[in-house]
Parts: C-alpha cells; structure tokens; sequence
C-alpha cells in the first residue's frame, strides 16, 4: 500500500514525478466510487481537518470540504477576513493554537506566498496549500493534469497552452512544474506585461501573439483575468484584453483542442459563452475531478486502510 | 589602566601603518608605539597573529530609540556595535518621533551620553517626518551635533525636493545620504524581481527601481555641484554609474553592506523573514559588480544596515514582515571571509572602508593609533570561528540571514576613548 512519504503538500516544485504519478493514480479509484452507490469512505475516521482560509474561495473550499466528508473525517471550516491578517492574531499563533486543540490536518488558502510552507515548518501537523498568493495550488495543477490524462490518455509530449494572467496565477505556477515533471510541452499566452519572460529558464514557450501560440496545441487553460490589473497599469482596458487574447470561436477553430479553465470564469472576456459551451470544454469535469483529487492527496499523506480493496 | 597590546599587526590606514608593531596605553591614552616593547607590571595583551585597527566606524545603522526601544535601545544597539568592533555608529533618522528637530537629536545624544557603549553620530531627516515634502532645519540641525542628513528609508520621490535639498546642505557642508530607490517600480516588492521572485510568486522590485534613481540623484549633484552619498548600492548599474560619475570628478560616494556581497537571492531560504531586506538580495552578477566596485574604490564604505526587528515582527508571511536585518555584529566577520580571505581586498584596504573613508565623508575627527592621543581601537582575531547563533548576539535583534552559518573572523576588544569596552567577546560595561 503505497502513501506520500510527507507530511505537507505544499506545491509541485517539491514533488517527484513518481509522486504526482502516485496521486493521478491513486485519484483514479477514488472517482470510479462516485459513480457507485458507496460514496463514504472511512479512510479518515477520527480524524479533524480544519479548512482555513484566508482568501474568499468557493469552489476549492467546497471541493476539499466534500472529499474530506466523503472520507470520513471531521471537518471544520474556519474563514478569517483579510483585514486581521495584518491587524488580529499571527497567523502563527492561529495555527498553534488549533494544533492544541488537535487537529491533523490543516487546509489552508493565504494570500501571501509561502504562508503555508512557513507554517509547515514550525507546527507537526499536516498542511495541504489550498493555495498561496500566486506562488502555487498544486491540487488544481494536479486535477488539471489528471483531467488532461484521462482525456489524452498521457502528459507526455502534449502541448499545453497556458493563457492569460499568468504573473499573478498560482494556477499557472503549479501547472508549470507539475506539466514539466509530466514530460508535457508547455507554452504561456498572454499581454507582455502578464507573461515573465523569466519563465524561459524553465523550458517553456513564451508567446504574445494568441494566433501563434495557438498552433499545434493539444489543450488551452484559460486563466481568469482579474479587473484590478487594469487599475495595476498591465492593460488598457478589458475591452482590448478580450480582442487580443479571448478565447472565442474565431480564435479557436480546432476543435480537437481540450479547453479547460480553473474557474470561476469571465464569459465574454477571456472566454466566449459558445467556447465554455461546447462539447470540446472540460470545465465541469475538472471540478468533478478536484473531488478525486482531493481525496486521494489526503488519503495518501493521513489515511488508513487500503482504496483497492474496496474497488476490488 | 596600563594596558600593552604585543605582537599585533597594526593596521592604520589614517596613519598610513601596516606592521607588526606593540601599543602601551596608560590611563586611555596611547604612549608608545614600537617594536618590542617591554614595560613592568602592565596588563599584557598578546594579539599575536592579530589585526589591530582604529575603532571602526559604521555609517549606517538604526538604533530605533526614541520610539522603538522594543527592537532596540541605544545601550542595545552600542553594545552589539561594541562587540562587532565599532567604536562609533551613525544612527539613522527613522525613529518615532522622527529625528527631524533639534529636540529629538538631542534626546539621542543624551540617552548615548548615559547608556551608549559606542559613539554615538546621530543622522537628521532630510525631510520633516521623512514624508517627501518640506525641508527639516540643517542649519539648527548642524548646531546640535548631526553629521548627516538621510530620510533613509523612505527615497525622496520629488526630484525638485531633491535639488533643494543638495544646493540648501552645500551651506552647511552636510552629506546627504540617498536612499535610492523609485518607489513606483518597486511598488509592493519584497524581493529581487526575477527568476526567484517569479518562480516563488514573490512580488518584484527590479534593479532598475535602484538605478534609475542613482542616475537622477547623480545628475541632481552634477547640476548644483553638490556631495551625494549612495547608501547600501546593491546592483551592477549603479556600481556603473558611480563608476562613470567618479569619471568625472563628481562628489559621489557609495556604501555596500556585506549581505549584499556575501549573499544572493539563490540564497534565500523560501519564505524566511530573516532574508528580507531592501534593497533586497540581488543576483549573483550584482554582487560580482559590488566587490568589483569595492577593488576600484568605486564604493568607499562597507556599512552595516544594521536594522533591528522583534521576533514577532520577522516570524510571520514574508510579504507582511517588516524589512531589514540585523548586521553590526557580522560586519567584520563576513569582510574577511568574503573579501580579505578570496583576495579580493586587502587588510588594509578593507580597514580603510571601515574607518578612514566614512570618517573623511561624515567629517568625524579620527586619529587612528597615534601618540598621545585617545586609545580608539579594534582588535580582530582572524582565526576565531563560530556557529553564529542567537544566543551570540547582544543586539535585541536577532533577524540575522547567518544564524546557524559557520562565521570567521571576529573582533576580540574593543576600546572607545581610552576605556575598554569589550574584551573576548565579553561587553565590559
């Protein structure tokens, strides 16, 4: 019975590709149990986890939500308004006091990078990042990774075009180095002024030209596009965003082409209604497929008990 | 106290020595120095193998007192000075109220007359409360004992400001020391932008937020024939255009801290407060540029930075922690493992960026190891090695970026105005 032999999972970058392997494998049973009347699993008996977030989320809270009930662990949900960040208790002293109180394992969403490796470094309790600032979201990357292999059949040698935001996008960080690690080709789309071009240094494809970043590739992930960069001076205006870099019908003429998007989506800017739409669009499944995820991260790093025995 | 230094090799770049030489002082003051000195019933000090200096100055340290004794306190602050081998600091304006008036400069000087280990130099705000906007009085300021002028901290955005300020300190011959820095490009950074700072998802502040303001503040000196002080450069294109203002013959001076040319961004430890400072650590093609700029005397000073937190404050997000790191107590060490030792630098030559070249920029009177005057000493044992760790340091601070790092090279007494206030690494007051 194989498990992740760490205590957090904190991000891709630190993740062997025999690991992602182990979870994209593991999170495999897990979804054939949806479709079956057994959707409870005890595998997490006993077991408290408290979801803290620190940034407002609705999906990603809910997803971990349902696969740690679905394993059977206690849950608690704990959201903290951004304000005390900076005003109220430590982020420190937060999480050493629910480590009194016994907890096992901690889910947590920050909006500083890094906010959860600091604290899985100080408390010996098990801390899954449900994302941190834009640095990393590695159960998205891996739920984008599985959904791209259950349709493609590999990550090896697929070309995977990341488009948009991808400065300020923990989406597109993870995605990164899971894709990487994977053997996949990676290219990232978008504005200049949204695109590093320090990402070269990890092998990837730098494009600012949509049509041309476009050809050849096997899946497109559309990140969402967050207003606020307009006031941020990054681009004129949403209305220019969407011609220059919205995926639309007349952009996206393959229709052999996965289209993905994390969620929640801006129709009409970075994604047209007739795209998110239509039969080429896995957006539903990836969600569906966050669940699978989830539950085989937490399994893998505190369950007990043996997923293939109950499959079988 | 009859006190004989033997066997120590002298250096003295104020007085142009670099030999092995004895120093016998009695009730503080020196009276001999030669070879061989033998004197009776004298406290003897054997600095074989040893490096004795002029106390060593550090232009650029924050003591916070008035207003945040919590991270130090002039007796704090003097005390680690002490124990890294400083016989003086020169504390900068930031405190709480501002040092921006005749009141608060004196305030500092006499919390240092009474508690401070060290020399005390207090530095006056360029601006009042350091906000950008109206001039402090320099003239009163003078009058009351500043050596400079700095909103350090806080770069004076408005380069009119600027000007004023340089012409309006040419009266009273006041350095102006500039914090570089165009906050715009900085925005809300907190670490080198570039490959680190992307693949960590940390926010950038390019070197160019550095360098487009030295270039301005050397234009502004060029144009009303003024004196610029750079502190703590910390990139290659400002070491350039030092280099170039020094071309022609401008009155430009530059300062490094030995974080930025001993450490890089490669070498953060992810997410730790600790390696936090601004400007912050740059690449290693930067810091390459830093000790080139140190061999060519296109930087003059080393200087501490040293910029004390509270433990609370540093164990937290990086992006919410406050900047700046703690540093006088590793000045030395990290000068001769990252300089003297690869040879890069000289003794005598790092000595001088310690001593004699921001005495000479700060106007403080400094007789080195002379007859007949003050004793005002460093002793330095190159050979001495430590794990550095918290309980090392007498600082209040210890956000330190070298705790748990093997460090060499450690000042072993120090003696300010004939009185010896630190012996083996024991603060003696």
């Amino acid at each position: 019975m194989k498990r992740l032999n760490r205590k957090d999972l904190l991000d891709l970058e630190s993740l062997s590709k025999e690991e992602i392997e182990l979870i994209l494998d593991t999170a495999k049973p897990f979804k054939e149990l949806f479709t079956k009347t057994k959707k409870k699993l005890d595998f997490l008996k006993g077991k408290t986890i408290v979801n803290i977030f620190y940034e407002p989320s609705t999906r990603t809270r809910t997803s971990f939500e349902i696969a740690e009930k679905r394993l059977g662990a206690d849950v608690i949900n704990i959201t903290v308004s951004s304000s005390s960040v900076v005003k109220g208790e430590s982020l420190l002293d937060t999480i050493k006091t629910l480590t009194a109180m016994s907890a096992d394992i901690l889910v947590m969403r920050h909006s500083s990078a890094g906010a959860p490796h600091f604290i899985a470094s100080r408390v010996p309790i098990s801390v899954i990042n449900g994302g941190d600032g834009f640095h990393a979201h590695p159960t998205q990357a891996l739920l984008d990774m599985f959904t791209i292999r259950e349709k493609l059949g590999t990550l090896k040698g697929k070309r995977i075009a990341l488009i948009g935001d991808i400065l300020f996008s923990r989406v597109a960080r993870s995605n990164i180095w899971g894709l990487k690690k994977m053997g996949a080709k990676v290219r990232i789309i978008g504005p200049a002024t949204l695109v590093p071009e320090y990402f070269k240094k990890l092998d990837v494809e730098v494009f600012f030209d949509l049509k041309e970043g476009l050809k050849g590739v096997d899946v497109v992930n559309i990140l969402r596009i967050q207003r606020e960069r307009q006031k941020q001076m990054l681009f004129p205006t949403i209305r220019e965003y969407n011609r220059l870099f919205g995926i639309d019908e007349k952009t996206l003429t393959n229709s052999e082409v996965l289209v993905m998007h994390p969620g929640p989506m801006n129709r009409g800017i970075e994604i047209s209604d007739y795209i998110a739409d239509s039969e080429q669009a896995v957006i539903l499944e990836q969600v569906t497929n966050g669940i699978a995820i989830r539950m085989a991260v937490l399994y893998l790093i505190a369950g007990e008990g043996d997923i293939n025995e109950i499959i079988n | 106290m009859r006190l004989l230094i033997k066997n120590g090799r002298v250096v003295d770049p104020i007085n142009n020595i670099d030999e092995k030489l004895d120093i016998y002082i009695e009730k503080g003051v020196i009276k001999k120095i030669a070879k061989n000195i033998n004197i009776d019933d004298v406290e003897i000090y054997n600095a074989n193998n040893m490096i004795v200096t002029p106390g060593l100055i550090d232009m650029h340290t924050h003591l916070r007192e008035p207003g945040y004794e919590q991270k130090e306190k002039i007796s704090t602050g003097s005390a680690a000075a002490a124990m890294g081998g400083f016989t003086g600091v020169v504390c900068m304006a930031n405190t709480n109220p501002v040092t921006d008036n005749q009141a608060t400069v004196k305030l500092i000087l006499s919390i240092a007359e009474k508690e401070g280990i060290v020399k005390v130099y207090p530095v006056a705000a360029v601006t009042k409360n350091q906000e950008g906007k109206e001039l402090t009085e320099f003239g009163d300021l003078k009058n009351v004992g500043v050596v400079a002028l700095s909103d350090d901290g806080n770069p004076i955005m408005n380069a009119e400001l600027m000007r004023r300020a340089l012409e309006y300190a040419k009266m009273f011959d006041l350095p102006i020391l500039a914090h570089c820095e165009d906050k715009n490009l900085s925005g809300d950074g907190v670490v080198n932008e570039g490959y680190y700072s992307t693949i960590k998802g940390l926010r950038g502040i390019p070197d160019i937020s550095e360098s487009v303001m030295v270039a301005r503040d050397i234009m502004l000196t060029k144009f009303t024939n003024s004196k610029l002080h750079i502190m703590h450069i910390s990139t290659k294109r400002s070491v350039e255009l030092v280099r170039q203002a020094k071309e022609e013959k401008l009155k430009v001076t530059a300062e490094v801290t030995p974080h930025h040319f001993s450490l890089t961004e490669d070498d953060i430890v992810d997410y730790d407060a600790n390696f936090k400072m601004n400007p912050p650590l740059r690449s290693e093609e930067d810091r390459k540029a830093l000790i080139k700029g140190l061999q060519d005397d296109t930087i003059e000073v080393i200087a501490s930075d040293h910029a004390p937190h509270t433990l609370f404050e540093k164990e937290r997000e990086f992006d919410l922690a406050p900047f700046g790191i703690i540093g006088l107590e590793t000045v030395v060490p990290l000068t001769f493992m990252n300089l003297i030792n690869p040879g890069f630098l000289s003794i005598f030559d790092a000595i001088k960026k310690l001593t004699l070249n921001p005495s000479k920029i700060l106007k403080i009177k400094k007789e080195g190891i002379k007859k007949n005057v003050l004793a005002d000493i460093t002793v330095i044992n190159p050979e001495l090695e430590f794990i550095y760790n918290k309980d090392m340091i007498v600082s209040k601070g210890t956000n330190s970026p070298f705790l748990g790092k093997k460090l060499k090279s450690f000042p072993v007494m120090t003696i300010v105005e004939g009185k010896m206030v630190m012996k083996d690494r024991k603060i003696m007051v």
